[in-house]
Parts: C-alpha cells; structure tokens; sequence
C-alpha cells in the first residue's frame, strides 16, 4: 500500500513545485551560443565587404578571391590535403577500432591507451616530431637509411617536407577521431542483434557486412568528417611542414595576409568559403544518414560479442603494431631524443647527451611558468564548460523537448567551420575593442576555445544522446521528475562515460589549440602552444621537445585522473576494451 | 583598426614639420640611485625582442644579476610579428610593452610617426654612439647590428665548391641543398630581400627560386638547419647564429660575397605608454652598457656601435667588410612588392 501512496504522491509533487526550466534554459543558451557564434561571423562578413585601403564597402576581396592564383591553389591544396587525411584516417582506424573493441586480439586495453596518447599529441608537435624523423638530410629515419645502404648524403628516403608527407603528418594525429568513435560505437552495439542475425543463419561476416558496420556506420562518418574538418582548418602542422616545402594550404595564407601591412577584408573573404564547404559537408553527412534510427543502448541489451581472430592474430598484431609505430612510438622517441642531445643531427652517445634544453626550459626561459600555468587553467574551465553546455544542447535537440530546438544544434556545430584563425580574427574584432577589452585577458581565449571546441563537444554528446533510448527518461518523467531532473539524474549518469570522454576531448582540444590562440596570446597570456610555436619558427628544436614532454606528461595526468575518479564513470570505463 | 593608424602615419609623414616637442633630443641621462630605487619598486620590466631567445634571456640574466629584485619578461618573437603584435596591442588600449627592439629599421620609424616612443637618451648612447646610429630626436637607438650571410657546412661542401657570390646561388650544383628565411616573418631577410634586389634585380630572386630552397621563417632558423644537417647551405641568416654555432663547435663557414653582405640594424626604444617606465628607463640604459655589448658580442655574436667592445679574435671585423645599407625610408613603400615578388619566387 505505501508504494501506491508514494506512486501518486510523486506526480502531483513534480508538477507543483517542479517548474520546467526547458524554456528559460532554451532562451538562454540561444544567446549564448548566438554572442559565441553569431558576433565573430557578423563581424567577419562585415569585413569582407570593407576595402584594405579604408575606401569603403567594396566586392573587391570577392573578386580578389577567384581571381588571385595564390588563394585559389591555396584552397585547392587544403581541399585536397583534408580528404586524403580524412581518407586514411578512416583507413587506418576504422579496422583498428574493430580489432580493439570486438575481437581477442591481446593487449587491448594497452592499444587504447597508447591510441589515446597519440589524440592527446597536438598534431603541431607531432609535425615537428615528423621534423625530426623525416626530413630528407637530418631526418633520423634517412640518416639510418643511407648508414644501411652506404648511400650518398643527397640520398634519401622520405621527405616530409611534400604534399604527402604533410597528408602523412596529419592523419597520424587525427585517426584517433575516427577511432575512438569507432570503437565507442562498437562497445555499444549490443549482442542481440548480432545474435539474431546468427540464429537466422547469417555467418559471422554477414553479420559484420549487414549489423555491426551499418551500426556503427554513423560514427565512422561522423569521425572521418572530423578529421576532415580538422585538417581543412589546421594551421600549426601546415605552418611547419608546408612552407619549408614553398606552398601554402588556405590556413596558412590566411595567416599570412596579417602580417603588416594587414589584409583583414581579404582574410575574411578567403575564410567564408571555407564555412560554405564545411557546411555542405555537414549536409552531406545529414542526408546519408538522416532517416535511420541509431539507437543502440535501450534499458536491455547484452554484452558485445567478441570474435575469434584465430590465425589472423599475427597479420592484425603486426597492423596494430606498425600504426602505433608511426604514431606514437617513433614519433615520442625522436621527442625524447631530441630534448636531451645537443642538436637532432647528433648521434646518441655519452658525449652528446646534454641536460641543456631542460636548464634552459626550466631555468632561464622566463615564459616557462606563465605559459603553463595559462594553458591548464584554460583547459579545465573550458572542458567544463563546453561539456555542460553540450550536454544539454544536445539533449534538448535528440529529444526535441522545445520546438525550434533544431536551431541550437546548428549554432552548436557552426563553429565547426570557421577556422580557428579565421575565428581569432573574428574574436579579435569583435572583443577588442574599448566596449569590451577583452583581449589581452585570458577571458578572450576562454570565449575562443569554448567556440572552437562546442562542435566537437556536442558531436560527442549528442552521438551518445541518440544511443540511449527516450523510454529511459520517459519512465523518469513519469514518475514526476522535472526534465533537467530526468536529466541529471538518469540521462547524465547514463552518458558518464560519453561525459568523461568529451571533457577529455574538449581538454585535450584545447591544449592543442594553436591557430586561434596565435592571434588572441599578449605577453601575459602566453600558452604553451604558442611558445612550442614561436620557438619552432627559430628553430630550437631542443627547447620545442621539453616542453612538449612536459605538455604531454601533464595532459595524460589529467586524463588518466579524469579517466579513474569513480564519480566520473572510471569502472566503467575499465571493464571494457 | 591598423588602415586607420596607417593612413594617419602616412598623413603625418606628409606634413614633413615634426611636432616642437621632437625638435630635439632630450638631455642625456645615467642610473642613479633613485632611478634604481623606483625600478625595484616596479619589480619588473617587459621586453619585447626580436634577438634570439638564448641571447635575450642570457642579457636577462645578466641585468637579475646587476639589479637584483626586478623581475625581465622576454618576449621574443621575429621582427614581423613583434611588430605586429604591439600593433594590435596598441590598436586596442593594451599597454605590455616596457621596452622593444626588432631588427627592421622601418618599425621605429613607423613607432616614432606614431608616437609611441618615449624619448629619452642614456648617456652612453649621447657619448659613444655614431649620429648615425641613433634618432636625431632621441626616440631609438642601435642596440645592436648583424649582417645577413650566406654560410656552409665544411663536412658536406668542400670550401673550393663553396659559392663566392651571390651568383653563385644560381649554379645548378646548389639546387635542394639551400635554406632560407623569410622576408614576412623576418625583420633581417625583409631588409636584404630590399637591398639585393635593388643590387641585383628581381629576375636573381625569380632564378633563386628554381633551386628548390627550403623556406623557414626566422633569420635564426637556416644556421640551426645547418647545424641539424638539413642542408649544407644557407642563402641568409643571421651572423650572430652562425658565430654561436661556429664557438660551440659546428663544422660552418661563412662566406662574405664579393657584392657586398646586407646589412640589419636592430633598434631598441622605451614607450611611452610603458607600465614599468623606471625599470624601463633603467633597462634601456643597461642594454647600451659596455657589458650588455659586450655580452652580446661574446655570447651572442652581434655587432656592436660601442667603441669599447672588443670582438673575438676569429671574427672578420666589420671594416673588412663590404657592407650593404638599407635605407628605411626607401624600403617602407616597397614592403608589398617583397612580399608579392616573394610569393611568386618562392611560393610562400
């Protein structure tokens, strides 16, 4: 009798005292993401029209933008560099994804982990590690190349300064996109489809063809399209690896239209058709998969089922093995080796090995200190915020509580296409002004990485959302519960690992961040990022490698700890993969 | 927001008449004891430099040691983008700066129209310093001068195969074995990108072009890629790298081409909106003592305009020297075309 007491009492509790903040939550998100998203773009368009020689409106930077060949072969390069990243991206992870989380290949846990550390890498310092390795004289890989064969010194065997080495450098610090989505998605696959496709006498590689890859289908394209984006818009591996080679991706010419005396009109025009692409894309990817239902985690499913790789075991370990290489193991090898001998063309013995680089670093590098405490400082408040934030955008868009909610999905995943330099420029001019005067505070760069790193934030959220059934929180809603009750209290711990995971990616996205920060750091608000890259521009490799072991030492601390605080989801996280 | 200063700078060129209060110099001035006093109660002074980052923080050091209790904030980046970063800065009311240096003399002419110097002349720049070698009015001074050369490295090149010209770039034999900085990023190259193409025309830079030279960014970075190994040759870079290299032992040669070796001049100046104007005033003082310049010479391999700094033995003097200058005032106009003619040479 007392339940049925309590069963009635609950409903007319909820809707007494429960108000339903659906509605004052929908308005203000709306503008914040409209003053996020809206101003740096409105202020972008509005100078596209300006003429660079204070003339007034003006087309001449559209006309500027078909007619200079520089742009053009600008944008042609970039265009072509991120599909063939996104390509081999795909290539690479989406087997791997598979091998990790759905068969007995040994060591599955370890592979994550390391395929983790090569997402934490920021891909300008894995292009300077590729500096090391591969440049076509000094590169460690053509020294040992010529030493082997007892070749000439203008031999070599890789050059990394070319389209495909810069293609190469890239995808080998993306794939992880592609993979851990993969790989998340196929933890969720549950076993009763699979085991239904078998008892109707489908063979293993029917189910795989016909159940597990058109399930997981969405978050392969979903991480292949990020890694696309990721390319289009990057700036820091371009930088290092295009020009020594003598062309330009867009990014890069971009960039280069602010030095003195500044282009900005032409800047802003040349950065609107990248938004143009990257929203067809997203069209594109909308229309592929827009009529299918995903859900993949109801209140009932099994565990994934494991496939036997029988003698497969040592093709797919030598895969696994030859990817880590190339992405992890060689490149952190160079790094170390680096920081801790003269210079990179040095051989490594007794004479050679120096502690220099970290006395300098540590000790007589004065922005050392600042940079770091900025760069962690940043990190943690913009993972936070960005992953509340996407939380509840994206659950109010999956489960279209409000009408219009639509509309905060596209502002959410818009900044996707704004390059993050191109954004800086936005930032800059639309809070560096006497109204605001934000630059020069850390406060810019929190608006900036909050923007830049919300599409990522909300894929990831909202990728989880669809996996989990409405019945869930309907249930919850029917015993009385407000909807950020619902919410809070069923939903979120459902997602807590979708939750842990997009803080990290949201953490680790921001330490990486280089191509907006470049434009928005003062002297005070100097970021690890921009110093890795002020000192790469003077060559000082030694230095560049300290601090990027330091960068990375600190970054897996945080996600590791992120990862194991059991409030945050940590035993779930280990009894998988 | 820089088209508006610009064109006010262009404007205020035009009225040739500098405002009264430039007419002169102000008076020389030395440390004292109260200057020292006021400096440590700012406790610290920012320095936007353009020098390499060893040498900035080892002059950092240096000036710690002698005025214990300021705190030096080095900002080193190349000429171009100190620049361009003290110009958004301005352009939007944040005042970081104590004191600048960049090795583009056009930069303090551009401050100087501005007005963002602060005008002030230690007594060592008044006594020693060629005229010159500094502003008339007191705004700047040469802090310190390289040359912009053409190096080598003796284990991979024979110095019989070595080139004794600028034309000698243009030999096949050179083809992808070349580095070379860039003229948007680096305040030196930006200069001898000027005065070559004055000496030798565009066409040598569209020939250069063909050699498949390996483009970086700042004048510091070809000696480090020769002393990486990367390439056995670089087209320019900055002296002073390559001396450093040179004492710590790396097989390089620099080369002093019969037409002439440009020329960078690196000045320095206080601003006037400076946050820490005492330890300013101090530290601008400090970096045209005798032992910041000699410092610098030792260490740092740079140049020096005070009479008293005594070179290493093994350095080529500068009287020995044929020297190109470059003439600020020519070369401000001409900054687009370098950059355009330079994209099109060499694709960057």
């Amino acid at each position: 009798m007392t339940s049925d007491i309590q069963v009635q009492a609950l409903p007319v509790q909820g809707r007494r005292r429960g108000i339903d903040f659906s509605w004052p939550t929908f308005a203000l998100l709306t503008l914040v993401l409209s003053v996020l998203v809206l101003l740096p773009l409105f202020w972008l368009v509005y100078y596209s029209f300006r003429s660079d020689t204070g003339a007034g409106a003006t087309l001449a930077n559209y006309i500027a933008l078909v007619a200079d060949p520089t742009l053009l072969r600008a944008y042609g390069l970039a265009i072509g560099m991120a599909l063939a990243v996104g390509v081999l991206a795909c290539l690479i992870a989406t087997p791997m994804a598979w091998l990790v989380a759905r068969t007995d290949l040994p060591g599955r846990r370890t592979i994550r982990m390391l395929v983790t550390a090569s997402f934490v890498t920021p891909p300008f310092l894995g292009a300077i590690a590729y500096e090391i390795l591969a440049a076509p004289n000094s590169g460690i890989v053509n020294i040992i190349y010529r030493s082997v064969f007892g070749l000439e010194a203008s031999e070599y065997l890789v050059n990394i300064y070319t389209f495909s080495g810069l293609v190469f450098a890239i995808a080998c610090f993306t794939f992880p996109y592609v993979f851990t989505l993969v790989a998340n998605a196929l933890d969720k696959v549950p076993s009763d489809l699979e085991d239904a496709s078998s008892i109707l006498g489908g063979k293993s590689m029917t189910t795989l063809r016909k159940v597990t890859i058109p399930l997981v289908l969405p978050a392969m394209l979903a991480g292949t399209l990020i890694a696309i984006l990721q390319a289009l818009t990057m700036f820091g591996s371009p930088a290092i690896l295009a020009l020594p080679a003598g062309f330009h991706v867009i990014t890069t010419k971009i960039w280069s239209l602010f030095q003195f005396p500044p282009r900005l009109g032409l800047a802003a025009a040349a950065a609107l058709p990248l938004l143009i692409i990257t929203v067809i894309l997203l069209r594109a990817q909308k229309s592929i998969l827009g009529r299918k239902g995903y859900t993949v985690l109801g209140g009932k499913s099994g565990t994934p089922r494991i496939t036997e790789l029988g003698p497969w075991k040592w093709p797919a370990i030598a895969f696994v093995f030859c990817v880590l290489s190339l992405t992890i193991i060689l490149p952190y090898l160079a790094i170390i080796k680096t920081a801790f001998t003269g210079t990179v063309g040095d051989p490594i013995n007794l004479s050679t090995l120096t502690l220099s680089h970290w006395r300098f670093v540590l000790f007589e590098f004065s922005a050392t200190q600042l940079a770091l405490r900025n760069t962690f400082l940043l990190g943690f408040l913009t993972a936070t915020a960005v992953t509340a934030i996407a939380l509840i955008v994206s659950y109010l868009v999956i489960r279209r509580s409000v009408p219009g909610s639509g509309f905060l999905g596209v502002l959410a995943t818009a900044p996707v296409a704004i390059p993050g330099i191109v954004l800086g420029v936005g930032l800059f001019l639309s809070y560096a002004n006497p109204t605001f005067q934000l630059y020069g505070t850390i406060w810019i760069l929190l608006i900036a990485f909050m923007t830049i790193e919300l599409p990522a934030g909300y894929q990831q959220m909202s990728s989880a959302f669809s996996g989990v059934h409405p019945e869930l929180e309907e249930a919850g809603r029917i015993v009385g519960a407000s909807r950020l009750r619902t919410l809070w209290d069923i939903t979120a711990p459902l997602l807590r690992t979708s939750v842990v995971a997009a803080w990290c990616f949201v953490f680790v996205g921001t330490i990486r961040e280089l191509s907006a920060t470049i434009l928005l750091t003062t002297a005070n608000t100097k970021l690890v990022s921009v110093i890795i890259y002020d000192l790469n521009e003077s060559g000082d490799l030694g230095a560049i490698c300290v601090l990027g072991i330091i960068l990375l030492a600190a970054s897996f601390a945080v996600v590791f700890v992120a990862n194991r605080v059991p409030v945050l989801g940590g035993s779930q996280m280990n009894t998988r993969g | 927001m820089w088209k508006k200063a610009l064109s006010a700078a262009l404007l205020a060129t035009g009225l040739a008449a500098a405002p009264a209060a430039w007419a002169e110099a102000p008076a020389p001035y030395q440390i004292t004891p109260e200057l020292e006093a006021a400096a440590k109660a700012e406790g610290k002074v920012v320095f936007y430099t353009a020098t390499d980052v060893a040498v900035a923080e080892k002059l950092a050091e240096l000036f710690k040691s002698k005025y214990p209790g300021i705190a030096v904030q080095v900002e080193r980046a190349g000429s171009e983008r100190v620049f361009q970063r003290i110009g958004q800065e301005y352009s939007t009311g944040i005042y970081n700066a104590d004191v600048i240096e960049t090795s583009d003399a056009v930069h303090f002419e551009y401050f100087k129209r501005q007005g963002w110097l602060a005008p002030m002349v230690p007594q060592e720049v008044a006594d020693k310093w060629p005229a010159d070698e500094r502003d008339p009015d007191g705004n700047f001074a040469a802090y310190r001068a390289h040359l912009s050369v053409i190096a080598y490295r003796t284990d991979l090149m024979k110095d019989a195969d070595a080139p004794k010209t600028w034309e000698d770039l243009l030999d096949p034999r050179f083809k992808d074995k070349m580095v070379k900085a860039h003229p948007g990023y680096s305040g030196t190259v930006m200069t001898s990108t000027f005065v070559l193409s004055q000496l030798l025309g565009w066409d040598y830079f569209e020939k250069l072009g063909k050699q498949n030279i390996m483009q970086v960014q700042s004048s510091t970075e070809p000696p480090k890629k020769l002393a990486q190994g990367e390439r056995a040759l670089e087209v320019d870079g900055n002296e002073y790298n390559v001396f450093r290299l040179i004492d710590e032992g790396k097989p390089i040669k620099i080369v002093y081409p019969d037409e002439g070796t440009p020329l960078a001049v690196g000045n320095a100046a206080v601003l006037k909106q400076a946050p820490n104007p005492n330890a300013a005033k101090l530290f601008y003082a400090f970096l045209f003592s005798l032992d910041a310049q000699q410092l610098n010479s030792d260490f740092g391999g740079l140049r020096s305009f005070h009479p008293g700094v005594k070179e290493k033995a093994d350095r080529t003097p500068l009287a020995k020297i044929k020297i190109l200058h470059s003439d600020p005032e020519k070369l401000e106009p001409e900054i687009p075309t370098i950059k355009a003619n330079y994209e099109k040479y060499f694709g960057t």
